[in-house]
Formats: structure tokens, C-alpha cells, sequence
């Protein structure tokens, strides 16, 4: 042990594992997040991995793979499952962590960096989902990449280049499937890796941020990291497996039927729930808007919402200069109740069709 | 002497920085060497359109009753065959101008609908409602014998 301790420098780690501390105040809880999606991250680097070795790329066989893994690989149902429930589970925690350090300010200097970094994880964890979506190429990811590929398109100049780029080709075909699996298992968890590293050392390097309301208050105490906050890190990792295990249990992934670039787009079609809003908002832009097409002002939109996330911390001079910024917490929940008045729209039943 | 050739911003130039430019635009050129093939690469050739301006379908004009329609293969393409309630032959592109769906003949209807972003187009591949900014293409059809042909108008 010794001999390993002077060739690896851990006395420097356990150094740095006993200074780290968390804060104690009535927000702490919202520490647990940034926590919960990199177990939930690791969970789908588990069993994506596993997935790798049944699963085969091509157009005539991927679906068949899949069904293989589901239906004759003992325990594939749940490898699998686990996969698509933890993708969404996983999105959804980094969403609710984005939305917590957003009210708690955690972005104010010196931490803006660790904010940027954390928003291109989201849209990497957008990338993922929208990525292996199409992996099992059934009939609702065949029209949601034809769809979400053709979105870029709208770009202008570049547009109809970046959506061959995509595609592998003009249309959605065995090419697309290829270049997606390669964007989801090999690109993305590079270019994720290194982000995440980045991330996680800026958080250690500037420790936990403070909520503004909070920092002033005297008597504020403090949770060791190692052991105290991890152990309750790991409570709720454990929780997190649990309900994982339950949900691929009771609610296995379904598999739908095989693609078919010849059959048309079913009714009742729609994206995952975290795309929804995008969706519907793409369903009320008229073809026209001010002799605009529709689809193009729907992608700036969009772009220019990543933009502002992307650069909030540089963008919101109030939480810069330590004081509170009114008006991007009202720009941000309305924002995120536009958001979801457009999903619950896109899950009502008279939201898929026009009957 | 060197220690004025070393001056930075002096706006002449001395050894130093011609070495310096040098090695600047071969690195620069070497970047781009590697990545000239590298985006390339990226995309994908043109396929070769089939040249094929007619097709002769494997079906009957009995397989398709009035008021309804079927998407079939036309060149590597979806194309929607259908026949109006008043018994006419008639084929669009089944590709949603919207976003690229795949529509569908709605019986109930008489219209032609794309589930995704709910649009709405008329027999004549007019979009009449929802999303989609332009028409469907309209092809020719036409019955040889038995056989239903397509043919690229």
C-alpha cells in the first residue's frame, strides 16, 4: 500500500478528499443532482457497452439485433431497458441540475466556465438521445431522424450540407444508421469525456457555489465530502438503481415495428419528451412568417435559445456583479412554462392528429 | 545589434520573425493538409439517380379501390398512388414538404395527411393546412394492359 502511495501521489488525493467540504444550508439538496446524472451517466457507459455486443449496424440487421437481445439473450430485456429508461432518466437530471444552478446563480463568476461546460453536456445528452434513438431502426425513429435531420437543412447556405453530412446521403437509409451509431459510440462519449473531466475539476477547483440569499448568513455549517456527502450521494444512487430496475421490470422498452422508408409516417407519431416542445412548436409555425419560411424561423429560434444558455453566464451582468437579476429569472420561467404548456399540448390526444 | 532585432513591435524585419512566420504558416498548412482530407471525407459522394423515367408497377388498377391510396417505390423514392373517390388514377411525391415525412391517403377524408406535423394537402397535392410551405409533385400515371405505369412529369 505504502509502496503504491509513493508511485501514484495519492497522499495529494486523500489531501484533497479530506478538505473537500459541502455546504449546509436550505438548498443543499439541490447538490445531489450534478451527483445523480454522473452515476447515471456511468450507468448508460455499463450498458451501452454491453449492448455493443449483441447489437449489429445495418439497415437489415439492426432491429432484428435488438429483438434478438429482447426476446432470446437472457437478460437482454433488461440491459436494454435499462438503457433506454437511463437515457431518459439521465436527461432529465441534467436538466433538473441546470435548472437548479440556474436559480441558485451557481454560474456567477469565478464559475462560468464550469455553466458552459455543463450546457454542451446538455446538448451531448440531447445528441445521445437523439442518436441512439435510431439505433433500433423501428417505424417512430426511421420519421423522428427524417424529421430531425431535415431541421438542419433549414439552415441557411449551410443547411442542405450539414443535413447530408448527417444523413450519409440524401435520405434517412442504412448510411444514416452507420454514421449514428458511430456519432453514439464512439464521438460523442469522446468529446463527453473530456467535457465531463473538465467539468467535474471545475467544480473541485472552485468548490460548491453558495446561493447569493444564502452567503451571508453567519452560522453556516458544513458536510465533509468523503465520507459524509458521499454516502448520501450513494442513498440515492442506489434509489436511482432501483428505480431503473423496477422500470425495465414492470415497463420494458417497447420495440415497435421494423422501419419501412416505403410505408407512411403513422398517426399518433411524436419524439421523446424532452424534444416534444420542439415538436409542437414546429406544428403551429405557419409555412409562411413575414415571407419567412416557417421551418427556417423555427431553427434560428432554436439556435438562438442554445445560444443564450450556452452564454447565460456572460449574458446576465447582474448575477456577474453578485447582484440578483430579476428579469432572467422571469425570462427563464416563462421560458420553461412555454416549454412545458408545448409538451403537455403535444400529449394530449388531439395533439397528434387533426380529428 | 540582437538585443534590437529582439525589440517586440519595432516593425522591422529581423531573423526572428521571418523564423517565426515561417514556422507559423507550415503549421498552418499542415493543419490543413489534415484536415482537407478529413472534411472531405465527411461527406458522403452523390449516388447516381437512376436514369429511369418510367416505371412499370407490379400492380393491377384492381389492387387500388376508389378512395384509397398506397405508397410505392418509384426510383428509390416514396411516391403515393391513389385513386379519387371518382374513380382517377393519380400519383404524388408521398415526401411531406414540411420535414420530410412520409404522408398517407386519409379515406375518411379524401384528403392526403402527414401524421408528423399534422399537414394537410388536397387530391391535387395542394397544401391546404398545418406546416408544409409548398405542393406535392405530381407524376403521371397511366394504365399499359393490365399494368399501372408511373412516369416522371
Amino acid at each position: 500500500m505504502e509502496w503504491l502511495r509513493d508511485r501514484l501521489g495519492l497522499e495529494a488525493l486523500a489531501h484533497v478528499a479530506a478538505k473537500k467540504e459541502v455546504p449546509i444550508h436550505r438548498y443543499t439538496i439541490f447538490y445531489y443532482l450534478g451527483g445523480m446524472a454522473l452515476f447515471l451517466f456511468l450507468v448508460q457507459v455499463a450498458t451501452g457497452i454491453l449492448l455493443l455486443l449483441y447489437y449489429r449496424p445495418s439497415a437489415s440487421e439492426a432491429f432484428e439485433s435488438v429483438q434478438y437481445m429482447m426476446a432470446e439473450v437472457p437478460f437482454g430485456w433488461l440491459i436494454r431497458s435499462i438503457h433506454s429508461w437511463g437515457a431518459n432518466l439521465f436527461v432529465g437530471v441534467v436538466m433538473l441540475h441546470m435548472v437548479s444552478v440556474f436559480f441558485l446563480k451557481a454560474y456567477r463568476a469565478p464559475r462560468e466556465m464550469t455553466w458552459i461546460t455543463g450546457a454542451l453536456l446538455l446538448f451531448l445528452a440531447l445528441g445521445f438521445g437523439f442518436s441512439g434513438y435510431l439505433l433500433p431502426w423501428n417505424e417512430l425513429s426511421f420519421f423522428a431522424t427524417r424529421v430531425g435531420t431535415d431541421v438542419p437543412a433549414q439552415i441557411p447556405v449551410v443547411g442542405p450540407l450539414l443535413s447530408r453530412i448527417l444523413r450519409g446521403g440524401s435520405d434517412v437509409t442504412g448510411a444514416t444508421l452507420s454514421r449514428f451509431y458511430g456519432i453514439h459510440v464512439a464521438i460523442l462519449p469522446a468529446v463527453a469525456t473530456l467535457l465531463l473531466g473538465a467539468h467535474v475539476l471545475l467544480v473541485q477547483k472552485h468548490g460548491m457555489s453558495v446561493p447569493p440569499s444564502e452567503e451571508n448568513r453567519t452560522s453556516r455549517g458544513a458536510l465533509r465530502f468523503f465520507p459524509d456527502f458521499l454516502m448520501r450521494d450513494m442513498v440515492g444512487w442506489l434509489v436511482a438503481v432501483g428505480l431503473l430496475a423496477a422500470l425495465a421490470a414492470f415497463l420494458p422498452w417497447e420495440l415497435g415495428k421494423k422501419a419501412d422508408p416505403f410505408a407512411s409516417a403513422p398517426s399518433g407519431i411524436r419524439p421523446e419528451w424532452y424534444f416534444l416542445w420542439m415538436f409542437q412548436a414546429l406544428k403551429y409555425l405557419p409555412a409562411k412568417v413575414a415571407g419567412l419560411p416557417g421551418e427556417m424561423l423555427g431553427v434560428f429560434f432554436f439556435g438562438l435559445l442554445g445560444a443564450a444558455i450556452l452564454a447565460l453566464p456572460l449574458l446576465d451582468r447582474g448575477a456577474a456583479r453578485n447582484r440578483s437579476s430579476p428579469w432572467w429569472n422571469r425570462l427563464a420561467l416563462l421560458t420553461l412554462a412555454a416549454a412545458l404548456a408545448l409538451t403537455v399540448l403535444a400529449l394530449l390526444p388531439a395533439g397528434g392528429s387533426a380529428r | 545589434m540582437a538585443s534590437n532585432a529582439n525589440t517586440p513591435g519595432s516593425g522591422v524585419l529581423t531573423r526572428r520573425s521571418w523564423a517565426s512566420w515561417l514556422l507559423g504558416t507550415s503549421l498552418g498548412a499542415t493543419v490543413l493538409a489534415f484536415l482537407y482530407p478529413v472534411l472531405n471525407y465527411l461527406v458522403p459522394p452523390e449516388s447516381s439517380e437512376p436514369s429511369l423515367s418510367e416505371f412499370e408497377l407490379d400492380l393491377k388498377v384492381s389492387d387500388i379501390p376508389p378512395n384509397s391510396g398506397r405508397i410505392v417505390p418509384i426510383g428509390g423514392k416514396p411516391v403515393l398512388l391513389f385513386r379519387k373517390p371518382s374513380g382517377e388514377l393519380a400519383a404524388l411525391t408521398a415526401v411531406c414538404t414540411h420535414l420530410d415525412c412520409t404522408v398517407q391517403f386519409r379515406a375518411d377524408r379524401s384528403d392526403i395527411w402527414c401524421a408528423c406535423h399534422n399537414g394537410v394537402y388536397d387530391l391535387n397535392g395542394t397544401n391546404v393546412s398545418g406546416p408544409p410551405p409548398r405542393p406535392l409533385t405530381k407524376l403521371d400515371v397511366n394504365v399499359r394492359g393490365d399494368r399501372v405505369v408511373i412516369r416522371r412529369a
